[in-house]
């Protein structure tokens, strides 16, 4: 049996983001399941206190589980490094690559991962060119039906499937409700899956694929945090080369954009099996009805053990 | 090829999904309530939740009277009590109703956690799956949830400057009857509407009262801020023309102390039985801790007099969010002046739906809450609630501002897009919480 050292942990949860909900309720949960392992957690919210706190009190290691710009763009782990404090999950550089969806689908499908066609364009584009004729000419090129979604953001907040032209004005204005830049990515019908990556000793490591079938078709907000509107296979409903081809993609994003210690990639898989690359998050959910703690047992593991051993790595680093 | 040939059962992550009642069909998840998790952060000037502004309540004397009851009359406070309540706060409970012109007898009034378990009760004991409410467009949000608890149908009735419009209530009634349904409560909240603002003219409430009572309608009378009107005067209630007809609702929360959870219906006999025996399956009966501090503030302390506080105060707000509105908010806004209470329903300008704008507003990092979630037909998009009664008047202002320059912006972007109507998403109930300012 592995002996575990008790380490004193802050989790950084909550925010100002939309998601600060959700965070919240990851960060509880991660911390239950970390001194379930033995640790000493404290949840703390990120504002004007918070890096007195952390130069007062300077716990062992941080494990920022913010969701949403606040946690995911690099800002707060850039703030951690220059406090010297260590901290498990990817670098800045690494968040700011993964974060913004336009880049991470770059930098991926530049290593030959299969992403979906899209534009990436702000606001200020649309105005000063026309909205009527930007929007003709992107769907000329990505063709309906068609995902609008904030370039930066999770929790599908802001993200609409446009299956005739005559809506997609109204989804590009949802998705500026949540910022400056909206995608429009052409909609990949297939099998939704989570892959979960944690580093190991021996590299990365895809835990179980998670298959996601939403209710009501479109895994969005309420599908994703409404316990019983989704249904999840764990492992997929895939043949063992579609599950080792969705592994493969997770761990492939995980290494193409310097992630570091665990993250979450979102795929579809066609009936070709074909592998999308959809998106990645640095900061994965841990809420009750989040896919990586589902991935985490079905691979016979404990979250809290899992945790500690990226705290131990985090230290490691110092 | 892909996939499995046989096809193992997934998991819902709820083991009880096929045990639930019909009636839970809209509690999901919603990002609208999520958004306002953001909202109890301090750098958010939240005008959405109708907190009442407890802090200018005398501390030392509820201190006081908290000890008092604890300390003379413990065995009783900390102990079941009656079902309907406290016989001596129910007698209380008549001289608070009497500047609202209510005359009745103690027997008549039931005490219950707070007025929205009254509400809860009433419907509860009338309502029966598929029965029509007749309610105001908007109406109170978490008389929604109660509606819809009970599988009622809403039929929002239109209101004006004045309140609920009779003609549209004739109209309403006519039409559910000729749709071969019966409707079977008018749910009302004639003074200082929440969310709306506006105040049912004593003419009216007389009209009114007399469609309810040709059609055999219950009127159910929501008070919670008769006594909040800003120039003293205090609306006569519509159960004060008729003890048969109306059941009306009051509330301890805005006078004394939300956090009490002290309010009372006031029934015919035959209802208020009913009523009795509801509560007590419900709860087993109100707090007497609650109900006695209640009786003893009433009994020791000048309360009328914190009511002016209260009426000032709230005045104060009132003020402040006017003036920022009408000096800040882009050409095309409009919104109702609120002779009393917490509460003005703006109208964006161009068509902007609210909703669709929160998640700008909160990044902005002011809060209110969207029209949609006092209607349960869909209505309301283009309209919101913003509530005065807790923040300090600069941050009223600031907040205003914070607002006005999310509408220009939201404006911009819906101009880029030649102002479309944004597709009604799936979500949950939309309200914050009841605990946050």
């Amino acid at each position: 049996m592995t002996q575990v050292t008790p380490r004193r942990i802050v989790v950084l949860a909550g925010g100002l983001s939309p998601e600060r909900d959700v965070s919240l309720r990851s960060g509880r949960r991660l911390a239950d399941s970390l001194r379930q392992a033995q640790h000493q957690v404290d949840v703390l919210d990120v504002d004007a206190g918070l890096v007195t706190t952390l130069q007062r009190d300077r716990p062992d290691c941080v494990i920022p589980l913010l969701h949403g710009s606040a946690g995911e763009d690099g800002a707060l782990r850039d703030v951690l490094e220059a406090l010297h404090l260590p901290y498990v999950g990817s670098d800045p550089a690494a968040c700011r690559r993964a974060f913004d969806k336009p880049i991470a689908s770059s930098l991926v499908g530049r290593a030959g991962m299969a992403v979906p066609k899209s534009v990436a364009l702000p606001h200020s584009t649309f105005r000063e060119l026309g909205a009527a004729a930007v929007l003709d000419a992107v769907l000329d090129l990505v063709q309906l039906p068609v995902i609008v979604k904030p370039s930066r953001g999770g929790s599908s907040l802001g993200v609409s499937v446009v299956r005739e032209g005559s809506a997609l004005p109204a989804a590009m204005v949802a998705a500026f409700a949540y910022g400056d830049t909206a995608v429009i990515e052409s909609f990949i019908v297939g099998t939704e899956v989570a892959v979960s990556v944690v580093d190991t000793d021996t590299g990365p490591l895809a835990l179980p694929v998670v298959e996601i079938v939403p209710d009501g078709g479109v895994y969005d907000y309420l599908a994703r945090y409404t316990a019983g509107a989704t249904e999840f296979f764990v492992p997929a409903r895939l043949s063992p080369v579609g599950l080792a081809a969705c592994a493969e993609a997770a761990v492939s994003a995980h290494q193409t954009l310097g992630l570091r210690d665990w993250s979450r990639t979102d795929l579809i898989i066609d009936e070709a099996g074909t592998v999308w690359f959809l998106e990645v998050n640095v900061a994965p959910g841990m809420t009750e009805t989040s896919t990586y703690p589902q991935a985490v047992t079905a691979a016979g593991l404990n979250l809290g053990l899992l945790a500690g051993n990226l705290v131990e790595r985090a230290l490691q680093r110092v | 090829m892909n996939r499995q040939a046989d096809s193992p059962t997934g998991n819902r992550l709820d083991p009880w999904i096929d045990s639930y009642a019909a009636r839970t069909r809209g509690l999901t998840a919603s990002s609208v309530r999520a958004l306002f998790a953001v909202a109890s952060r301090p750098e958010v000037v939240s005008l959405a939740g109708g907190m009442p502004f407890v802090s200018a309540l005398p501390v030392d004397a509820m201190a006081d009277t908290v000890a008092r009851v604890i300390r003379d009359r413990g065995a009783v406070a900390l102990q079941y009590g009656s079902g309907q309540g406290d016989v001596t706060l129910r007698e209380q409970i008549l001289d608070v109703m009497k500047p609202v012109g209510i005359s009745a007898h103690a027997d008549d009034i039931v005490i219950t956690a707070g007025s929205q378990l009254a509400l809860d009760l009433v419907v509860r004991v009338f309502c029966d799956p598929g029965d029509v409410v007749l309610a105001e467009a908007p109406t109170y949000i978490t008389a929604l949830g109660v509606f819809s608890s009970y599988q009622c149908e809403v039929e929002h009735v239109a209101m004006d400057a004045e309140g609920l419009s009779p003609n549209a209530l004739r109209e309403s009634i006519a039409a559910i009857k000729a749709q071969g349904k019966r409707a079977k409560i008018l749910y009302t909240i004639p003074s200082f509407h929440n969310p709306a603002g506006v105040t049912q003219s004593q003419e009216r409430r007389t009209e009114i009262l007399q469609i309810a009572q040709s059609e055999g309608i219950l009127v159910l009378e929501d008070d919670p801020y008769g006594l909040l009107g800003f120039d003293g005067t205090v609306p006569q209630a519509i159960r004060a023309q008729d003890g048969e007809g109306v059941i009306y609702l009051g509330t301890f929360s805005k006078t004394i102390a939300a956090g009490l959870r002290v309010g009372w219906a006031v029934a015919p006999h035959g209802v208020r039985e009913k009523l009795v025996l509801a509560n007590e399956t419900a709860t087993l009966c109100p707090s007497n801790f609650a109900q006695l501090t209640i009786s003893d503030y009433l009994q020791t302390q000048p309360w009328l007099e914190q009511v002016e506080v209260f009426r000032g105060l709230y005045r104060t707000r009132r003020d402040a969010l006017l003036e920022s509105l009408a000096t800040m908010m882009p050409s095309g806004t409009r919104w109702t002046v609120p002779s009393g209470g917490f509460y003005s329903w703006v109208t964006l300008p161009g068509g902007l739906d609210a909703g669709a704008m929160l998640p700008r507003a909160v990044s902005a990092l002011v809060a209110y809450v969207p029209g949609t979630g006092f209607f349960a037909d869909g209505q309301g998009r283009e309209s919101l609630r913003l509530s005065y009664c807790y923040p300090e008047p600069d941050r009223i202002r600031e907040g205003v501002r914070r607002l006005a320059a999310v509408v220009k912006a939201e404006s911009e972007i819906a101009a880029t897009f030649g102002s479309p109507r944004a597709a009604v998403e799936r979500d949950g109930l939309g309200a914050p919480t009841p605990d946050l300012a």
